[in-house]
């Protein structure tokens, strides 16, 4: 929920319209869920959850076993993976057939914040990945929300921008 | 001139509740309720906000602290959900009768059993009939303006009534969205400081809330029918101010491209957004369909929701709380149809359950209400339930 929320405090903090919002269970740290982001240049006129994602954001790579992250994925979108394995690796072992930008993030998060939580290093492949926020609409947001941590955490994003691997 | 901010809704309308200067807080932690008080207690402890905040143990005790604050001249604002208004219920009924004009806002959450956090109107429907004068919010904006107008109208001498401020759980209460904060300059020159018209002070010892002996209740209570009655003219004066002041007009009832609609699609609450982005998908197939919106629940704009729907051939009218009447007609359906009863012509009526303890609605469910509201010939139908496994 926290990548969620970022994501759509950078979109609007640009003058974007944006929602985020999670799946509404009662969420637990560690446990899965799912949260949703819309992204928009006009005003947002929907309250259901989103069925077709244009962008599928996966922090977990162990959730890949259990969830068919694909599900719904919109012709042309891409799905974002914190992964230790290559593009070819994650075609053959999970199936998923939307085009693919991979990064590991964990070992990221690890090194940059020493913590294996992976919310913000994920946003940087968002970043590289696809042009829905910028670097300059998600430090107001992260500096925000992070207070002192902050830095250490637009650090890792930073540092996820340069090694993530999209796919062409 | 405020600001544009990404926030989430019920932070929001904990700001909206401290730009009013809210003099008493008095609330107790309920799902999906918690965010605001909790924010409400963070700016009343961090000195943010000059005010009393009452933690108390129970919901029961929650309203009955606001009675007593509210009957002392206090601003007074409160929040609650579901369970907790269900155990506030009885005190609620008082406040209205006392006319004491505090504010609460719901995030409307169904009722248990099952046990269920999730959103529906249960515990609106619930409330409906508490005396209270009741708003519906849309989205975030709604709902921040909501309060402002809240207890502007309910502090109005002509009314002197509480008012319950209605928002979707989590679909709203949890959603991080923009929202235009005005500041505290503007929100003054909207809002005067509360005025009492009488409270209770010990220079000057009245009793409120006395027992009303069967020669006097009948009395009481025509008063107090009179005063929802007569809220109605404040309720619209105040959104017009308020549209003047902030540029954002609201009226009772919202409607969206209902001129020429032959369906029109009658709603409260959040997923009215939905319901007009289904209407745009209808009409790209040639599908002539409206929205209504119920943005007053009490007192009820009948006169409000008949003028735009009149020329229609059917009604899609959507209940989001089972009433268990035994019988066809769900709670808004039955108001609706009460509308239409005393015209000589009108649309027909089609009632379905929907979006039952936090089931999605799609554009979809909303398609297929329509194709099922036009096919129906306007012969009477039971309600059906949209979405459901047998």
């Amino acid at each position: 929920m926290t990548s969620a929320e970022l994501t759509a405090l950078a979109a609007i903090e640009e003058g974007k319209y944006a929602q985020a919002f999670p799946s509404f269970g009662p969420e637990r740290r560690g446990a899965p869920v799912m949260a949703f982001v819309r992204v928009s240049d006009a005003p947002i006129r929907t309250r259901e959850k989103v069925y077709e994602p244009n962008i599928v954001v996966v922090l977990d790579p162990t959730l890949l076993k259990i969830v068919n992250v694909e599900a719904g994925l919109r012709d042309g979108g891409i799905v974002i993976l914190n992964t230790t394995k290559s593009v070819e690796e994650v075609r053959k072992e999970s199936g998923i057939k939307g085009r693919l930008a991979l990064v590991d993030a964990s070992k990221i998060a690890m090194e940059t914040m020493r913590v294996p939580i992976t919310n913000t290093t994920m946003l940087g492949a968002l970043l590289k990945a696809t042009g829905l926020i910028s670097m300059d609409g998600l430090r107001a947001p992260i500096e925000h929300r992070f207070g002192p941590i902050a830095e250490k955490n637009i650090k890792a994003c930073a540092r996820a921008f340069e090694e993530t691997v999209v796919e062409g | 001139m405020g600001k544009r901010i990404g926030v989430e809704v019920s932070i929001a309308a904990a700001e909206a509740a401290a730009l009013a200067d809210v003099d008493v807080i008095a609330a107790y932690p309920i799902t999906p309720q918690t965010h605001i008080v909790e924010h409400l207690s963070e700016l009343v402890a961090d000195g943010h906000l000059d005010a009393e905040f009452i933690p108390v143990e129970s919901e029961h005790s929650a309203m009955s602290c606001c009675i007593g604050s509210s009957a002392a001249g206090a601003r007074t604002f409160t929040a609650t959900s579901s369970q907790g208004y269900a155990l506030m219920s009885e005190i609620c009924y008082i406040a209205s009768s006392m006319r004491l004009p505090i504010v609460m806002t719901v995030a409307n959450r169904a009722l248990s059993a099952p046990i269920s956090i999730w959103n529906d109107h249960a515990d609106m429907m619930m409330s409906r009939d508490t005396g209270w004068i009741q708003t519906v919010a849309e989205n975030g904006q709604e709902v921040v303006d909501l309060i402002f107008h809240a207890f502007k109208v309910g502090e109005d001498h002509r009314v002197l009534l509480p008012v319950q401020v209605n928002l979707d759980g989590f679909i709203l209460s949890h959603m991080i969205e923009p929202i235009h904060m005005p500041d505290k300059a503007e929100v003054d020159a909207y809002l005067p400081p509360y005025k009492p018209a009488m409270r209770l002070d010990p220079a000057h010892p009245v009793s409120m809330g006395p027992v009303g002996m069967p020669d006097i209740y009948t009395e009481a209570k025509m008063a107090q029918d009179q005063a929802l009655r007569n809220s109605k003219a404040v309720i619209v004066e105040a959104w017009k101010e308020f549209g003047d002041k902030f540029g954002r007009y609201y009226k009772p009832v919202e409607t969206y491209k209902t001129e020429d609609a032959e369906t029109i699609i009658v709603s409260m609450g959040s997923i009215s957004e939905t319901a007009m982005t289904a209407a745009d998908a209808l009409r790209a197939k040639g599908k002539k369909v409206g929205v209504a919106r119920i943005r007053l629940w009490r007192p009820f704009p009948e006169a409000e929701l008949f003028e735009p729907v009149k020329g229609a051939k059917n009604l899609v009218v959507l209940d989001r709380a089972m009433n268990f009447s035994g019988g066809d007609t769900g709670i808004l359906g039955g108001e609706v149809k009460s509308v239409l009863f005393d015209q000589n012509h009108h649309p027909s009526l089609r009632n379905f359950f929907v979006g039952l303890g936090g089931r999605d609605i799609t554009v979809q469910n909303f398609e297929e209400m329509v194709e099922k509201a036009s096919a129906n010939g306007g012969k009477p139908v039971p309600y059906e339930i949209i979405n459901v496994r047998d």
